[in-house]
């Protein structure tokens, strides 16, 4: 179908064509390389020991029986780390030094169970393994809290003495406000006001492919092949905790098996660094399932309370919210996504918007998707649902009167510029989905429809491309983002547009730290959106060479040259009369004419756009049993411009996916002694394919007028609906509303048994 | 202890190799043997990223012992294709961009290849439950279902 699409279509217009992906042949074989793929000669293994405590102070940590294990080559601790001291801080983007020296291995305490306290190498896994065990840990055991509110209590066990809240230590390390007019003005203009509070579990980001790499050092110079969300990031990191120059790591992006913001920071390189520069090997870690929901970075549990107001004509005047996030081990939850976002896609005149970040006893938060923006526009939706309710109005309806539009001021900052929330709605609206009846009740299962709308900041940033014309005038483009889930694509079609040739002539590339300038994240939906403009920047110059390539042959000025249709043409007949050169002719004659010819650009990209988009969700619920089923989802996003439609669609239809398991059946559940009591695919139950229906995705594209080719960002705004959307759903199949997540079967079954008392 | 010896057959061809008692199928396919196509997403059989055929089922190979291997016949993703020739599964996968970062994809490319084998015609909820115990997290399904009944339909086009 794509392929035929293609040809169909004039040749040169690639935008928003379905191509095939550069990287996609060796996918479907087996051959593209992931992290935990990669072996070296003399390579050894590296294991991780990790705290069955949730708390405690770390009194002794004896290391000799380990290291006499036969097999062992090095182990291990806090001391072989670069301390970052806990008076002051060293951000690297958004992390803080002094917590990711402690992440990655427990110094005075340990945090949370499954904190790194030392690392093994040895000649095999199974040795490691058996090593870690003959480590002796001496720890004095401290009461411990996870859930925020708990944590949040004047009397909760304080995780850092060095953090305090209001002069006192607390487990309260931040807090950011949004605020917009005057609440209480607002409030007095109300006729109708609902205020609920909203609790959500930690969620994990769920990559397939657990945190994997290898390391080498070889005369003080260091190779990390890793699976990550950025090599720049992994260097950095690495540099920062060995003590070595970043001129003398070399960070390789290995194939990333799934991220979701979850492998934006490290846990086992810098491990794997240190042991290899110890031993003089190469040392390959691999974490198991296990290990990754215990010890990498689940998003944050919540607590949130949402107080809306509204005229009885339909206008809401103002809101108040308060977003609790579990930070884990260490400071940093999303509270800015969740403040900022959760009212952004409405033109409220009056909102004070509270985020506080708050440690607990559970690993250290990471990304995931929209960090915090999902938690916040759950209580947001869930609140505009019983408004429209309670106004007697359509909940679209009641949604698209109060729509951010252009010139509208949101709470967070931004005045909005054209934005294409409205046609979300407005598309919704019309879809075949909501104007299609539910069915009836029927064998005693009921049935529903949820409607939610979400925000998401997007990102510009750092990137940097390269774009060389070979000598057959097919092109090489490298960039230096990590491609998670057809990146590669979307910079062939564009390269291959700007320079008017078949994508097929085209080869992308990512680049390790040493062969392309800095690049930061794949995360933040930034990628498609900055590597465009370095992409596109960087072929613009590519052209502007070309044409004065041609010039030089045809003996005329560069100005009367054009460049169509991957060709150089005279730019009238001014110009001369001369047969077009294509790029294959003018590449062939690139050494007579100046030398190579390719062009770079590096940029720290500005004018990202905030995206939007409205879900639409039926549901059946078996009152018997408690089950959930969805039974149909259809997606509405403001893309700006979709450069490659298929993976623009599979982001909407994944996000989608991940906030229905977030919804209904994720969970992190932690048993009485702190521990995580579920970390396996079979009991941290994600949708697996019989869960679900088909994903409905409209793409609606507003243009960003500036971006080159118009593009918003696409890949997190899909996860921050559908928790309302759900939500919603089952409250018009029950009439009975849930105010914590997930709503799994035990839950609804207990809320259906309350109900038949 | 000593290590077994095993015969067996991989994507058609005779292949020995030495392993541990307790040693997996996919440990060995991912390291002596070097056919890293197939990916450990759990070690638990609930992610399916290692599904291989032995003797045309599918199993887990991370719940399989290598020395179950003897006489067998395995299939890998390795031996999907024929040379540069690709499956029709693996092709319309491209075509419809049925993966993202293709961790799952070559699991889910042997459980529907098995399924092809065995139901040339399957409704949307056949190739759901089907593929029940292989987990994407990228996609959503959506475009694997689809890449998978389209497939069927092809290839029944071109048997007729």
């Amino acid at each position: 179908m794509s392929t035929k699409e293609s040809t169909s279509a004039n040749d040169n217009k690639w935008i928003g064509q379905r191509t095939i992906r550069p990287d996609g042949a060796d996918k479907v074989t087996g051959r593209a390389a992931f992290a935990a793929d990669t072996t070296m000669p003399g390579m050894i293994w590296g294991k991780v020991l990790r705290s069955p405590h949730p708390h405690a102070r770390i009194k002794s940590i004896n290391t000799r029986k380990a290291e006499a294990y036969p097999g062992v080559k090095a182990v291990i601790t806090a001391k072989d780390i670069v301390d970052f001291p806990l008076d002051k801080s060293v951000m690297l983007g958004i992390q803080d030094m002094r917590w990711m020296c402690r992440n990655v291995m427990a110094r005075e305490k340990v945090l949370f169970a499954g904190h790194p306290l030392a690392a093994v190498a040895a000649t095999t896994e199974k040795i490691a393994a058996e090593a870690c065990k003959l480590i002796e840990v001496e720890y004095e055991v401290l009461p411990f809290v996870i859930d925020v509110e708990e944590a949040m209590k004047p009397n909760a066990p304080v995780l850092h003495d060095f953090v305090k809240f209001e002069g006192k230590p607390s487990n309260i390390a931040g807090r950011l406000e949004h605020k917009l007019g005057d609440i209480d003005t607002g409030f007095a203009k109300a006729d109708v006001v609902i205020e609920r509070s909203f609790r959500t579990k930690p969620v994990h980001q769920g990559y397939i492919e657990p945190h994997a790499c290898l390391v080498s050092v070889s005369d003080g110079k260091a190779t990390v092949w890793s699976s990550s969300q950025g090599q720049f990031m992994v260097r950095a990191m690495c540099a920062y905790m060995s003590g070595i120059p970043q001129n003398d790591i070399r960070a390789i992006p290995a194939e990333i098996g799934g991220g979701f913001g979850g492998k934006t920071i490290v846990y086992l390189e810098p491990l794997a660094l240190v042991l290899a520069k110890k031993t003089g090997r190469p040392v390959k870690m691999i974490m198991t399932r296990t290990e990754v929901f215990h010890a990498s970075g689940p998003t944050s549990g919540s607590y949130s309370t949402i107080k809306m107001g509204a005229t009885k004509d339909g206008m809401l005047v103002a809101a108040r919210g308060t977003f609790c996030l579990q930070a884990g081990a260490f400071p940093g939850s999303p509270i800015r996504g969740a403040a900022g976002c959760a009212f952004a896609p409405y033109n409220i005149p009056n909102v004070y918007s509270e985020g506080f970040d708050v440690v607990s006893n559970r690993s250290k938060v990471a990304a995931y998707r929209a960090p915090g923006a999902p938690i916040g526009a759950y209580g947001t939706e869930c609140v505009m649902d019983e408004l429209a309710e309670a106004l007697k109005m359509d909940p679209l309806e009641f949604r698209l009167k109060n729509a951010a539009r252009m010139g509208t001021k949101a709470a967070h900052g931004p005045v909005f510029p054209r934005i294409g929330f409205v046609e979300t709605i407005e598309q919704a609206k019309a879809h075949a989905h909501y104007t299609t009846a539910l069915p009836k009740a029927r064998n005693g299962k009921l049935y529903g429809r949820g409607v939610a709308s979400g925000f998401w900041f997007n990102a510009g940033g750092e990137s940097s491309a390269q774009v060389n014309v070979n000598e057959d005038g097919t092109v090489v483009v490298i960039t230096g983002h990590p491609d998670i889930g057809g990146s590669r694509a979307s910079t062939a079609n564009i390269t291959a547009e700007v320079l008017g040739i078949d994508y097929r002539k085209v080869s992308v590339l990512i680049g390790d730290t040493s062969t392309i300038g800095f690049s930061n994240l794949t995360g933040g939906s930034r990628v498609t959106y900055a590597s465009a403009m370095v992409v596109t920047q960087s072929t613009e110059q590519v052209i502007a060479t070309l044409r004065e390539r041609a010039a030089k042959i045809w003996k005329i000025d560069p100005d009367a040259v054009v460049w169509e249709n991957g060709e150089a043409r005279p730019a009238g007949d001014n110009a001369g009369k001369f047969e077009p050169l294509s790029l294959g002719q003018i590449a062939a004659q690139a050494s007579a004419t100046g030398g190579p010819i390719g062009a770079g650009k590096q940029l720290n990209t500005t004018g990202a756009e905030g995206g939007f988009a409205t879900h639409l969700c039926d549901v059946e619920v078996d009152p018997d049993l408690g089950i959930v089923r969805v039974l149909r989802y259809t997606s509405f996003q403001d893309v700006g411009r979709a450069i490659h439609p298929s993976y623009v669609e599979g982001q909407m239809q994944g996000g989608a996916a991940q906030g229905i398991g977030w919804a209904l059946s994720e969970e992190y559940i932690f048993d009485k002694n702190g521990k995580l009591d579920n970390p396996s695919f079979l009991d941290y139950r994600m949708p697996v394919c019989s869960d679900l229906p088909m994903l409905d995705s409209v793409i609606i594209e507003v243009p960003n007028t500036k971006h080159p080719q118009g593009v918003r960002g696409v890949g997190e705004v899909p996860l921050v609906p559908p928790l309302g959307a759900v939500s919603n759903a089952i409250y018009n199949a029950l009439g009975r509303r849930f105010y914590s997540l997930p709503m799994s079967p035990p839950k609804v079954l207990a809320a259906m048994d309350l109900a038949a008392e | 202890m000593a290590k077994l010896h095993v015969s067996t057959t991989i994507n058609g061809e005779p292949q020995e190799f030495l392993c541990e008692a307790d040693q997996s199928m996919l440990d060995v396919l991912r390291g002596p043997l070097g056919l890293t196509g197939s990916k450990e997403g759990c070690g638990t059989g609930d992610c399916g990223a290692c599904t291989i055929t032995v003797n045309g089922r599918i199993v887990c190979s991370c719940l399989m012992l290598a020395a179950e291997a003897e006489g067998q016949k395995i299939g890998t993703i390795e031996g999907m294709a024929d040379g540069e020739k690709l499956h029709p599964l693996q092709q319309k996968f491209l075509e419809q961009a049925a993966l993202q970062c293709g961790i799952c994809t070559p699991g889910v490319l042997m459980a529907a290849k098995s399924l092809l084998e065995r139901n040339p015609n399957p409704s949307e909820h056949d190739v759901r439950f089907w593929l029940a115990g292989n987990l994407c997290r990228c996609t959503g399904y959506d475009k694997i279902i689809r890449a998978v009944m389209e497939t069927a339909a092809d290839m029944r086009g071109a048997a007729r």
